[in-house]
């Protein structure tokens, strides 16, 4: 079970603001859904291997070669702020 | 719309260029598109651009490939370079991506004529299309339902003549599901046969791209064109992709088939299952020995996606910060603001619900009653097809319990929305290769799909039992009256 409170705590941790409204109806969508999931209890999963990758295909690697990109320009372009050649945010540390 | 195989005659005996056949997708799309509404944006100049190019090699008397100048359709979440890519989400509403997804160039390399990006469901979370932060797609058999989902504009798209294939991509059963719902052949290959460099991440574990198209050699000749190794995706397999037109074979003898009884129980539309039992007695005649075949822990398939999915959906979301790329809310004091508003603004109530779940299931003290247990589960179902694949060479399923539901039916009930990949979502956590082709219509005259699954890598005897099927049925020819 998932009350109000804990939809709030796992709503900053996702850096998600909710409206109260939002807020109640998870609490009794996200108590649904957990709910459906009790049906996993009843497999037996002791000494059962997890599976990460549906295909293993792990620990593949390559020469890390250095690449210019094409287009500098669209990528900066992208940013919602920018200043020159930087991403600009709003202040981060507070003055008071 | 003709074949791409009908298309390719006409080019190369030069009886029409690829700038007319262009013109006629297009003209298509602007006679059903206030209908259908499958595409978010309508690539015209570009389309006919490319084609020009097409037409310049013939009039050059150059050789052309199969797909030069046909009209193909793309997920909006496949990364066009210089060409809006959206998600169908606010957040990535004026995104122009600066890179090429791998897919699509390989497309434009093949000659293709990109002639729009299609509607889904935002970040391709949904069934229905209805997720769509922009429009709602329509069922071209029913307007008033939906096209399936999330690749519902993909599917709208081919279905309605707009274009002759299109991209797709498959988590949960987005491709297979919406191709059953629109009446076409919809194909999620083996996990790691199609590069996802391009696909906008949900479910990096899960996530394939695939094709769409109105028969299974088009859907072949596809996804033929799209696979292969990618040093640019780390879970890309490497393997020599082969011709899959040489397994398009009209004939089953000596193959096997299991039915999966499991997915013949409770929630079976009747006429879904009076359909797939017949397509079952087709495969029979065509020459398939039938096995029965139980998989029973396929049903625990939903439960344990439903952690997977958004646990790695709530990661892959991160990124959506409002400082590199996509929307920023305004107005916000500090960082912090700037985040938690960004993503408020940003994101639909049904990516926030995955991103809420993802986030909780992966939090401390419950990792591993719910991720760690839910991967467990995912090993057993895996052992489950590895025991039936001893036994036969394709698995044939349902595609959907039931046909295209009224829109607006299952938008107040995220399970019950969830509860409709109960068929598809197995093969995905398997990696396994699936395809849904047309086997029938319900009373109300809605297509119904046969889902085929094969073993790891066997697109071959997937797509060869697909074919041989198709051939000897006509439900692929029928065509919505748009």
């Amino acid at each position: 079970m998932i009350d109000r409170e804990q939809v709030r705590k796992v709503a900053h941790l996702a850096r998600l603001e909710l409206s109260t409204a939002e807020e109640e109806m998870f609490t009794t969508q996200l108590n649904g859904i957990l709910d459906y999931f009790e049906q996993l209890s009843e497999l037996d999963v002791t000494n059962v291997e997890p599976t990460f990758r549906a295909i293993d295909a792990s620990n593949i690697t390559r020469q890390d070669v250095l690449e210019t990109h094409s287009d500098r320009e669209a990528i900066l372009e992208s940013a919602p702020d920018r200043d020159g050649e930087f991403f600009k945010v709003p202040q981060i540390i507070a003055t008071d | 719309m003709a074949s791409i195989r009908e298309l390719h005659q006409q080019l190369i005996q030069k009886e029409r260029s690829a700038v007319e056949v262009t013109q006629e997708a297009l003209d298509r799309i602007q006679a059903v598109e206030p209908t259908l509404h499958s595409f978010l944006q309508v690539t015209a100049e570009y389309a006919l651009k490319q084609a020009q190019q097409v037409d310049a090699k013939i009039a050059a008397g150059e050789e052309i490939g199969l797909l030069a100048g046909v009209p193909v359709g793309i997920k909006d979440n496949i990364c066009t370079k210089g060409i809006r890519t959206t998600c169908a989400s606010r957040i990535l509403e004026n995104f122009v991506p600066p890179y090429e997804a791998t897919v699509t160039q390989k497309l434009i390399d093949a000659g293709t004529v990109i002639v729009g990006k299609t509607n889904l469901d935002e970040f391709a979370m949904g069934g229905s299309t209805e997720n769509s932060a922009f429009q709602r797609t329509t069922n071209p058999w029913d307007l008033d339902r939906v096209p399936g989902g999330s690749s519902g504009g993909s599917a709208a798209a081919v279905a309605g003549g707009e274009c002759v294939v299109s991209l797709g991509s498959d988590t949960g059963g987005s491709i297979r599901q919406p191709a059953s719902f629109c009446g076409i052949v919809g194909m999620k290959p083996t996990y790691g046969l199609v590069s996802r460099y391009g696909l906008v991440a949900f479910a990096s574990s899960l996530d394939q791209i695939g094709p769409f198209g109105r028969s299974v050699e088009d859907a072949a000749i596809l996804l033929g064109a799209i696979a292969g190794h990618d040093p640019k995706d780390s879970t890309s397999l490497n393997v020599k992709v082969p011709d899959y037109s040489q397994f398009l074979i009209p004939d089953l003898k000596g193959k096997k088939v299991g039915v999966i009884q499991e997915t013949f129980g409770e929630g079976l539309s009747p006429d879904v299952e009076k359909s797939v039992r017949a397509a079952i007695q087709q495969l029979k005649e065509l020459g398939a020995e039938i096995v029965e075949i139980s998989c029973p822990r396929f049903r625990y398939g939903i439960a344990a996606y439903y952690i997977i999915a958004p646990s790695e959906a709530s990661a892959n979301l991160a990124r959506y910060d409002g400082v590199k790329y996509g929307a920023r809310a305004e107005n916000a004091d500090n960082l912090m603001e700037m985040y938690t508003r960004t993503r408020a603004e940003g994101f639909g109530a049904e990516v926030k619900r995955r991103i809420m779940i993802g986030t909780y299931v992966l939090s401390a003290g419950y990792y591993d009653a719910y991720y760690l247990k839910a991967q467990k589960v995912r090993t057993l179902m895996k052992q489950d097809f590895e025991e039936a694949f001893k036994q036969v060479d394709v698995l044939v399923t349902p595609t959907a319990p039931a046909t295209a539901f009224k829109a607006g039916e299952k938008s107040a009930d995220p399970l019950s929305m969830y509860l409709i990949d109960l068929m598809t979502i197995p093969v995905n956590l398997a990696g396994l290769p699936g395809i849904s082709i047309p086997c029938g219509f319900d009373s109300d005259g809605l297509p119904i799909g046969l889902q085929l699954i094969g073993n790891v890598l066997r697109e071959d005897q997937v797509l060869q039992a697909a074919y041989a099927y198709e051939q000897s049925t006509t439900w692929h020819q029928k065509t919505p009256n748009l």
